[in-house]
């Protein structure tokens, strides 16, 4: 019985089937000697014949479901309301498949690059970043990566928002001349014909005739473009051209909700068209559209064809491509995941030689994490010392008496937070109540009024008020079960009043003392609004720039680092407490 | 009984049919501002007039223009969309649009002409800073400073560079709790031109410059964050001066009847207009359209400035600003486009605070932490 885990009222009440299951266990032990109530030797059976063990677990399994059942909405409301989304924003603060998805060929060719060389990426890279950047554009999904990249290496934000517009010089370079040889090159329709399956050529054709003679008889007509297929063969002549086209195509269908019908190519198609042509023998290809790509094939082999150079045009969009620190920054952050958000947040930042320490001027979070230790111990040992006594008064008082002090303690809960803190503002401020009394009375002269909001002062005696209640309560409620015959049992046997408080009373109040602090260090650790308010710049917790990164940086990776770490500093904390106090000395209530 | 309803059905058909425009909009709308007196100048000048055309709409509000991007963002990624119409800063819409979150707007099909006829796209003109962003007014951040407390024998204060110099101008300043406009404003009245402030602020000495500035005042600072702030610091006579939006600056002055007076001297211009939000079902997308051809003509905007005191966007709509819908007082002098205030003036530099916010920031915060 006494092997249950755990210890309070229960295990003196009334037999649980635990009881029961250790009892059978028990017996089950004791080899030979016939238990009692039963014939046989052999385990203890049941009234159906099982043995009593397994009918005794299978009674405690459906007990345990049961009790399962009933907490599960509970359960579930908070997994999926509370756990799931801080797990995901945790999550957060080391995932960095931003780069990876949007630059998957550069990474991939980064890797044989060495940063340390000195020497920029050679022209393979270049290639594979013109694709991924412009693939990028497209898709609208390359500032994201530069304002990504920009929290480690400024200016990156820009070059990615120009390049996204520049690269289509490249492909146009192509275009212009393709287009000066045969218009068709520029029109949607003949790209169609040479990458296109005949089917589906015809199918689109006589889809618009039907359009056409519907708008003549001015019929509504509301069949879809018939679907664009690409033709098997084309790959084998143009590989490069087919594999962009297709990239293109499909984001027409999907994104633009449109048909490459009616959609001429991207300029990087012509790039392609351009290699292809200029690596490849398209001499032998007799389908659709053959005439216009062997013209092209031999203007592409002329001494007039003009190319692109890649790399130059890199440099016309934006000289910072041609900045070792772009590519290495890329390279440094191409993992999917990453220990650069947890380095910011402890002021530290990735450098070739491994992490080190930021510029002093830039260094923040390390002395906002101390800050917010310090003012929320600041803020608990003044609630202590000022929840004590009116605590105490509370358990003392007669009851009538104490309740309405009560309703005074609980008056500040049932006020909105923001009214207290903006009334703390008009308190506190240099042309505020305290100091105009102050004036009034002549005790501070009037050029010289106090300073008491905008700085840790002002958080500090705010976020006391405020917190204040969170701490009066628990001790309430256990200084109102501390029998008053101890002390005077004290007093009788010779002690003096300090050491009747000192030696019997002060003990027994302690664990609503640790249950008030552990409230109150906790939440004043996390608390936002009351330090954005008063608390000016020296007043401001490791909230205010979690807030900041989340709102108006977008930084949500260092958020969440520094959330994690604020976390983690937490569970710590408690942990300490408990080896040090207990927390079984903690209580709520009598 | 079959063919009645047969009947009405086919006629149900056909009213649906002939109205099809109509049916087609979604009967409610959410739109997002700032809250406060713009959102209410918003509300009086065309969203309470469009609600009287179209007695069957419904209109939320959302006052989370502050946390827009973010929260633009966050729908994005969860794939539900509750916004229609977002009132947001230009630099905010440059983000958004470059993100693929906000949509394109085509300003001649989506909007209304001018009165004489000029395309929406002309009538707009430079303001037009991004491709989905319709500008509704242009604001200024610039100083407001309490009259009554210029020293005896001292003219007011007339140069912006006024807030950096304790001696002739004792008491405290109020300024943002952020790099922008603050870093212009040091490297100006530290003795940069005004054509070389950016480049001069890109480097890290420029910063470090901009910021040995500002520490000549820093003790005498209230850091503010939000915009009321400053005009209650200033009301409240706990600043001598303090930056703030020009429009809070004239509640205080003519609304309030405060002794503040202003600083036009190298006020930042800036933005604030719509987005529409990418993604949008076809129903919503054409009543916010047909929401935005009333509400950015040209009237509507100059009608706002009946409210609030923001110059509007559109050319033609200037020559239509009016008198204050209550105090009945000209509102033209109190713009900051009017040549009057617009002497020296400064255009919020969107570009250069895209790359350098991060860097800057991060720097600016962490020489406020510092003692």
């Amino acid at each position: 019985m006494s092997t249950l885990k755990g210890s309070g009222p229960q295990t003196s009440d009334a037999p649980t089937p635990e009881d029961a299951f250790h009892e059978a266990a028990a017996l089950d032990a004791r080899e030979g000697e016939p238990p009692h109530g039963s014939g046989n030797d052999g385990p203890v059976l049941a009234a159906d014949g099982t043995p009593l063990k397994r009918s005794l677990a299978r009674a405690l399994r459906a007990q345990k479901m049961r009790a399962l059942a009933l907490i599960a909405p509970l359960l579930i409301f908070v997994l999926l309301t509370f756990i799931a989304p801080i797990a995901d924003m945790l999550f957060r603060s080391v995932e960095n498949q931003i780069v990876r998805d949007t630059l998957p060929r550069t990474v991939e060719a980064l890797a044989d690059w060495d940063d340390t060389s000195g020497e920029l990426p050679d022209n393979a890279v270049f290639d594979a970043a013109y694709t991924d950047i412009f693939l990028a554009a497209e898709y609208k999904i390359h500032t994201r990566l530069g304002s990504r990249l920009n929290y480690e290496l400024t200016g990156v934000s820009s070059l990615f928002r120009k390049s996204g517009r520049g690269l289509d010089d490249i492909g146009e370079v192509y275009l212009d001349q393709l287009e000066d040889l045969d218009e068709n090159w520029d029109e949607a329709l003949p790209w169609a014909e040479l990458m296109g399956t005949a089917d589906s050529v015809a199918a689109y054709k006589a889809w618009v005739e039907a359009e056409d003679k519907a708008r003549e008889n001015d019929e509504d007509f509301n069949d879809p473009i018939p679907a664009f297929e690409m033709r098997d063969g084309i790959a084998d002549v143009l590989p490069r051209t087919a594999e962009m086209y297709s990239r293109f195509a499909e984001f027409v269908r999907v994104e633009d909700e449109d048909s490459p019908f009616e959609e001429e190519p991207w300029t990087i198609v012509l790039t392609r068209l351009y290699e292809d042509l200029r690596d490849g023998d398209v001499s032998s290809y007799d389908g659709p559209r053959a005439e216009m790509l062997k013209a092209a094939d031999e203007l592409v082999d002329s001494p007039d064809f003009q190319t692109a150079d890649l790399k130059s045009t890199f440099e016309e969009i934006d000289e910072d491509w041609m900045d070792l620190a772009v590519w290495r920054t890329i390279k440094t952050y191409s993992p999917a995941y990453t220990s650069g958000y947890f380095l910011n947040a402890v002021d530290m930042q990735k450098t070739p030689d491994g992490p080190a320490l930021r510029d002093e001027d830039e260094r923040i979070y390390g002395l906002l994490f101390k800050r917010t230790m310090f003012m929320s111990l600041v803020i608990t040992f003044s609630c202590i010392a000022l929840a004590y006594p009116v605590a105490y008064l509370l358990s003392t008082l007669p009851m009538r008496t104490a309740n309405l002090l009560m309703i005074l303690v609980l008056l500040p809960f049932w006020t909105s937070l923001l009214v207290r803190t903006s009334a703390w503002k008009v308190m506190l401020q240099q042309q505020g109540v305290i100091n105009d009394v102050l004036v009034w009375l002549g005790l501070v002269d009037d050029a010289a009024r106090l300073v008491m909001i905008n700085n840790q002062l002002g958080t500090i005696i705010a976020m006391t008020h405020i917190l204040l209640p969170f701490m009066i309560l628990p001790m309430y409620s256990v200084m109102s079960t501390i029998p008053p015959t101890y002390v005077r049992a004290a007093k009788s046997l010779g002690a003096t009043n300090w050491t009747a408080f000192w030696r019997v009373y002060f003990p027994q109040s302690v664990p609503g003392i640790g249950a008030g602090s552990i409230l109150v260090f906790i939440l004043s650790i996390g608390y936002y609004i009351t330090p954005e308010i008063v608390g000016g710049t020296t007043g401001t917790f490791i909230s205010n720039r979690i807030a900041y990164h989340i709102s108006s940086s977008l930084n949500w990776g260092l958020a969440a680092a520094l959330g994690t770490i604020l976390l983690a500093v937490v569970l710590i904390l408690y942990w300490a407490y408990d080896r040090i106090v207990g927390i079984d000395n903690v209580k709520l209530g009598g | 009984m079959k063919l009645t309803k047969t009947l009405l059905a086919s006629t149900a058909l056909t009213v649906a049919a002939a109205g099809v425009s109509a049916q087609e909009m979604s009967k409610d709308m959410t739109i997002v501002s700032w809250g406060g007196a713009y959102q209410n100048s918003q509300l009086k000048a065309y969203v309470e007039p469009y609600l009287e055309m179209h007695p069957d709409v419904s209109v939320a509000w959302d006052e989370s223009s502050a946390e827009a991007v973010a929260k633009l963002r966050a729908m994005n990624e969860a794939g539900n969309i509750t916004w229609d119409l977002v009132d947001v800063t230009a630099a905010s819409a440059i983000r958004l649009c470059d993100e693929g979150l906000a949509m394109e707007i085509d300003f001649d099909d989506t909007l209304a002409e001018a009165p004489d006829g000029t395309g929406a796209e002309d009538d707009f003109g430079d303001l037009i800073v991004s491709d989905c962003f319709i500008p509704q007014i242009v604001y200024s951040t610039t100083f407001g400073y309490r009259s009554d407390m210029v020293p005896e024998g001292v003219e007011p204060p007339s140069d912006v560079c006024a807030v950096f110099d304790l001696e002739t101008y004792p008491g405290k300043r109020a300024l943002e709790k952020r790099p922008l406009n603050n870093m212009e404003w040091a490297l100006y009245c530290d003795g940069v031109a005004k054509d070389e402030i950016y480049d001069v602020l890109e480097t890290d000495e420029g910063q470090d410059r901009a910021l040995a500035k500002l520490d000549t005042i820093k003790d005498q600072v209230v850091w503010w964050s939000a915009g009321a702030d400053t005009p209650q610091l200033l009301a409240d006579g706990e600043v001598f001066m303090g930056s703030t939006y020009n429009g809070r600056l004239f509640s205080v002055i003519e609304e309030q009847d405060q002794p503040v007076a202003m600083l036009w001297d190298m006020q930042v211009f800036d933005l604030d207009g719509w987005i529409v939000p990418e993604g949008l079902s076809d129903e919503a997308l054409a009543r916010v359209k047909d929401f935005l051809y009333f509400a950015t003509d040209t009237q509507r905007l100059a009608d706002q400035a009946k409210y609030i005191s923001y110059g509007p966007a559109r050319e033609s709509s200037a020559p239509m600003v009016s008198q204050h819908a209550e105090l009945g007082i000209d509102m033209a002098p109190h713009m900051p486009t009017d040549p009057a205030n617009a002497g020296n003036t400064l255009l919020y530099n969107y570009e250069f605070w895209a790359d350098y916010r991060d860097d800057i920031d991060a720097k600016f915060q962490s020489w406020l932490a510092q003692n």
